[in-house]
């Protein structure tokens, strides 16, 4: 598809810690099966303002397919929210946080930010890239601290 | 009978940047296939060849899965919205390190 110009923008996904965590969360509480959601943020800037932990409905510890429903009610959402849908994240149960070839035969846009979560080992690994035409570039990912509120 | 189509992101640039249009049609398939015919460059991107729906994108009507109701097949009245997303899906596959 269209707009690779889109990715010669950093490469950096900017994630909230509390978003960091609760994607890890979903993750550890998907498997045995992987996981996945859906990142809203700002295209231009790669920070994410809302995460969406949807349903596998592939029912899979090697596949995922995001509910259909539920990417609509993300979408509508976050449009809503003056943002839009930037990103998906997924697990990988048993390999590398590295895209496999499903991941990039079927990444639906090139200006995504694409994260995976490896729980293969004792820890989590995150990790995110954009897909491009087939290519795969890693990008940074920022974690930004809880904000405190004033008192 | 126009209704409102919204597009992806990733489909927009096939659009002249847009990210609705109003199409005619009295039922999905008819609604693709004028939005196709007005935007040539969302041929293969939404309808495959054979003029059904690709498997890579969802298309709704409202809130509901056109493929949950009669996909093509399924009617559309003044006032409904349709939307296109991407179909999100993949894995680390059938090999060990796939």
């Amino acid at each position: 598809m269209a707009q690779v110009s889109r990715i010669t923008l950093p490469l950096m996904l900017r994630l909230p810690a509390e978003f960091h965590l609760q994607m890890l969360g979903h993750c550890l509480h998907g498997l045995p099966d992987e996981a996945c959601g859906l990142l809203a943020g700002d295209p231009v800037t790669g920070d994410v303002t809302a995460i969406y932990r949807t349903r596998n409905v592939a029912d899979s510890a090697r596949y995922y397919t995001v509910d259909p429903r539920e990417h609509l009610r993300a979408d509508r959402d976050a449009e809503s929210h003056g943002s839009s849908i930037i990103g998906v994240f997924h697990s990988h149960t048993h390999t590398d946080a590295y895209p496999s070839p499903t991941d990039v035969s079927q990444a639906p846009d090139p200006s995504w930010h694409y994260v995976l979560v490896s729980l293969r080992d004792t820890h989590p690994v995150v990790r995110s890239y954009r897909i491009a035409e087939g290519r795969i570039m890693e990008e940074s990912v920022v974690l930004k601290p809880h904000e405190l509120t004033p008192s | 009978m126009p209704v409102d189509v919204r597009l992806p992101t990733v489909l927009r640039s096939q659009a002249g940047g847009q990210a609705s249009v109003p199409v005619d049609g009295n039922t999905i398939g008819d609604v693709l296939r004028t939005l196709v015919g007005e935007h040539p460059g969302l041929k293969g991107q939404v309808l495959t060849n054979d003029g059904a729906l690709h498997k890579f994108v969802n298309v709704y009507v409202n809130d509901d899965d056109v493929r949950y109701l009669q996909s093509l097949d399924t009617p559309v009245k003044d006032g409904d919205e349709i939307s296109i997303l991407p179909a999100v899906a993949g894995g680390m596959g059938a090999t060990a390190e796939g």
